[in-house]
């Protein structure tokens, strides 16, 4: 068994992951619940076990390493974090409808790591840092609670778009909107600051590297543009009482603006991270 | 000319300002994204045209991160925190150090959680039953006499109150690290081949020299590559210090992520280029006679003290910048055959003849890229995140708790009123479980009874 095969085994256990949760909210099957949840801490296990590993594998191999670095790994990092983020509001809100709007998010990150190249590649100097692991880590765990915070912007829109007519069964089991705002504020509060522990790391870094904690490359700027909007939402949430369907929208363009700074600089604009394209 | 006064301050100070801040340096900062940043003219000119090329040129597109409006934005913003802070501090630094047990019993009876209470007993049992309650609750209590009886009050971490300013100060301090790193210190860099030095480094991007005031010598480079031959594992240059002709640091090691700090200048090790020349160190193992050179590709080159002529006669790149892989060396002590061989760059072969053994040490002469940076404001600039991630903690998850008793005596007979109440500055949800938690220590004490 290698790491590649057990993070294999993690797609298609987040996967069913999130059919189950679909199911439980589109066939109101409460029934199968427990079962779901055991799917997803098992899942998180296996997918923990695959990071664990691979930093073993990496280890055999004489280039040891923390399996952070690439693109691929940064992916099944990121499936990690949205598993743990899901979990932990699982536990804490006692509700799994939650899941069918958070699992999704695990499951696609795996496939795209599944499209990435695996094979364990040596670090080139520049990334042989601690702090590149402080930074990876504070990173995705922000990037995480800011997926699960737009996918619970969608619950709330799609529950709120249907309180209009007269609610269906499946809509009436979702959380009351209240409840769903207060899920969405708090998950934003703890993504930003993480998110701000990202950025700071990533500043830290560089200087250590390069002598310059800010150099206004594409990837620093597109993580500063997504700190600038998260600031304005809990902002405007704050000291204007912007609430509802308002910070709905806003924690699903938040995290648009994530995903780009995240992959589309990648792929779209070149700079300092190119290496994470890889 | 008040009103007008006031409608300044008030358009400074208000968040819908910080909000059209916030979303205008997020828009703006999409084009230096885009538009690829501090690049000559030309290659505005190639890429957009001529009139755009100029029209960016007049809007400073090429370095908007520096330009005139983009740093009034940011001061704009920098005036907005400012402005904000004064006009809020005051009076959230009141709340911080309000005294409580002053609170007009009026606003208790409001307050967004309330239990009332019947107990009899004097209020000064009562004052202390409710002081020992608190207390096993985790609430440390004062209380003052009243003339109708007696207030009690605790509160946790009134100055939580304080974080959201301290996330806001921290960007000034950000800031004006900032604005210290770029008028006191600079950024550059300088390329110094093995065995040289420089007391001179290059600002990037003008070029223009900054002398160091001492020197740095490169005595070595080295890149040590992966097993797979093509993946840098290590760049390190061996550096040495001197100052006014004494040693100051003597062959200190850097690599990438590793630099080395001299009088507040830093020098990063970001860049290395290969030279035409090789490092040649020969010795007699039979005399121990030995001698170093650096010698020129090509040349033949003599040791009249040890009888050897040699030099290097073909070498094997091994990428296009020219790092030399292998070299071929050809080797004579006029006695019988020279030795032709070819020997792998940065090792030692052995030549063993008639007469001696020799040992042949060969390595490509580099030059070491530093970077070169001295940047005064970067611990201010740590400080400022320090502040800040301390500041967005202590606004989100920390808040300001506060619950009073307030025993009165009832008019008729021995019995006394406990109102029990608190405020929480926010996260209500779990101030209503914290509330509901003390309750329920009042209403399983026998003294009390719920009303």
């Amino acid at each position: 068994m290698n790491s590649s095969q057990l993070l294999g085994i993690t797609t298609f256990a987040y996967l069913f992951s999130a059919v189950l949760y679909i199911a439980i909210l589109v066939f109101r099957a409460k029934k199968i619940g427990l079962f779901a949840t055991l799917v997803t801490a098992a899942a998180f296990l296996v997918n923990t076990a695959g990071i664990g590993l691979r930093w073993y594998e990496s280890h055999q191999m004489g280039i040891g390493y923390a399996p952070l670095s690439n693109m691929y790994e940064s992916l099944v990092f990121f499936a990690w974090s949205i598993a743990l983020v899901y979990l932990f509001m699982e536990i804490r809100y006692k509700n799994r409808l939650l899941g069918a709007f958070s699992m999704p998010f695990a499951a696609l990150a795996m496939i795209l790591a599944g499209l990435k190249n695996p094979d364990i590649k040596p670090l080139i100097p520049a990334l042989q840092s601690n702090w590149l692991i402080a930074h990876v880590i504070t990173c995705f765990i922000g990037y995480a609670a800011f997926a699960v915070a737009s996918g619970m912007g969608i619950m709330y829109l799609v529950k709120d778009r249907k309180t209009d007519k007269t609610a269906g069964p499946l809509i009436a089991s979702l959380p009351e909107l209240k409840v769903i705002d207060d899920i969405i504020h708090k998950t934003l509060v703890f993504g930003f600051l993480w998110l701000t522990a990202g950025i700071i790391t990533g500043a830290v870094w560089a200087n250590s590297a390069w002598g310059t904690y800010w150099s206004w490359d594409p990837k620093e700027t597109w993580s500063l543009i997504t700190w600038f909007i998260y600031a304005a939402t809990l902002h405007a949430r704050f000291t204007r009482g912007w609430g509802g369907r308002r910070i709905a929208w806003l924690a699903i363009g938040g995290f648009v603006s994530v995903m780009f700074t995240y992959y589309g600089v990648n792929y779209l604009l070149s700079g300092l991270h190119s290496y994470g394209g890889n | 000319m008040k009103k007008t006064e006031n409608m300044v301050w008030r358009f400074f100070a208000s968040v819908r300002l910080a909000l059209f801040t916030l979303l205008i340096l997020a828009t703006t900062s999409v084009i230096g994204t885009l538009i690829p940043q501090k690049n000559p003219l030309d290659f505005y000119i190639e890429s957009f045209g001529q009139r755009t090329a100029q029209f960016f040129q007049l809007l400073d597109v090429p370095d908007m991160y520096n330009s005139w409006w983009f740093l009034s934005l940011l001061s704009l913003f920098s005036i907005n925190l400012i402005v904000c802070t004064i006009d809020r501090l005051p009076n959230v630094w009141q709340m911080v150090v309000l005294n409580n047990l002053e609170t007009d019993p009026e606003r208790l009876e409001k307050m967004p959680q309330r239990q009332l209470f019947h107990a009899r007993g004097s209020t000064a049992d009562l004052t202390e039953t409710a002081i020992a309650l608190l207390a096993k609750n985790g609430w440390k209590a004062a209380h003052e006499h009243k003339p109708d009886g007696s207030l009690i009050f605790s509160q946790k971490t009134p100055w939580s109150r304080l974080g959201v300013y301290a996330v806001h100060l921290s960007i000034l301090v950000i800031f004006a690290g900032a604005i210290i790193g770029s008028l006191l210190g600079f950024k550059a860099g300088v390329m110094i081949p093995e065995g040289s030095a420089s007391d001179t480094v290059y600002e990037s991007g003008t070029g223009t020299p900054i002398p160091l005031g001492f020197t740095v010598q490169c005595d070595d480079f080295n890149v040590a590559y992966y097993a797979d031959g093509a993946t840098p594992k290590e760049f390190r240059s061996i550096l040495t210090v001197q100052e006014n002709g004494k040693t100051t640091i003597d062959k200190r090691s850097i690599i990438v992520n590793d630099p080395l700090n001299y009088k507040g200048i830093t020098f990063y090790q970001s860049s290395y280029e290969p030279m035409q020349g090789f490092n040649v160190v020969i010795t007699n193992t039979n005399t121990k006679a030995s001698q170093s050179f650096q010698i020129p590709f090509g040349q033949k080159i003599s040791w009249t003290e040890g009888g050897i002529d040699f030099g290097i006669i073909n070498q094997e790149v091994r990428s296009r910048m020219g790092d030399v892989n292998r070299l071929k060396v050809w080797f004579s002590d006029g006695q019988g055959e020279p030795s032709i061989f070819w020997m792998d760059n940065n090792a030692i072969q052995t030549i063993t003849n008639p007469a001696a053994t020799y040992e042949f040490a060969a390595s490509q002469v580099y030059a070491t890229g530093l970077q070169v940076a001295k940047d005064p404001g970067v611990w201010t600039v740590y400080a400022g995140c320090t502040l800040m991630l301390i500041g967005l903690y202590v606004a989100f998850f920390l808040s300001h708790r506060r619950i009073w008793v307030y025993i009165t005596n009832e008019e008729n007979g021995d019995r006394c009123r406990i109102l029990v109440c608190g405020a929480s500055s926010k996260n209500k949800i779990a101030f209503e479980k914290e509330f509901a938690a003390l309750i329920q220590g009042f209403t399983n004490d026998s003294s009390f009874q719920n009303a």
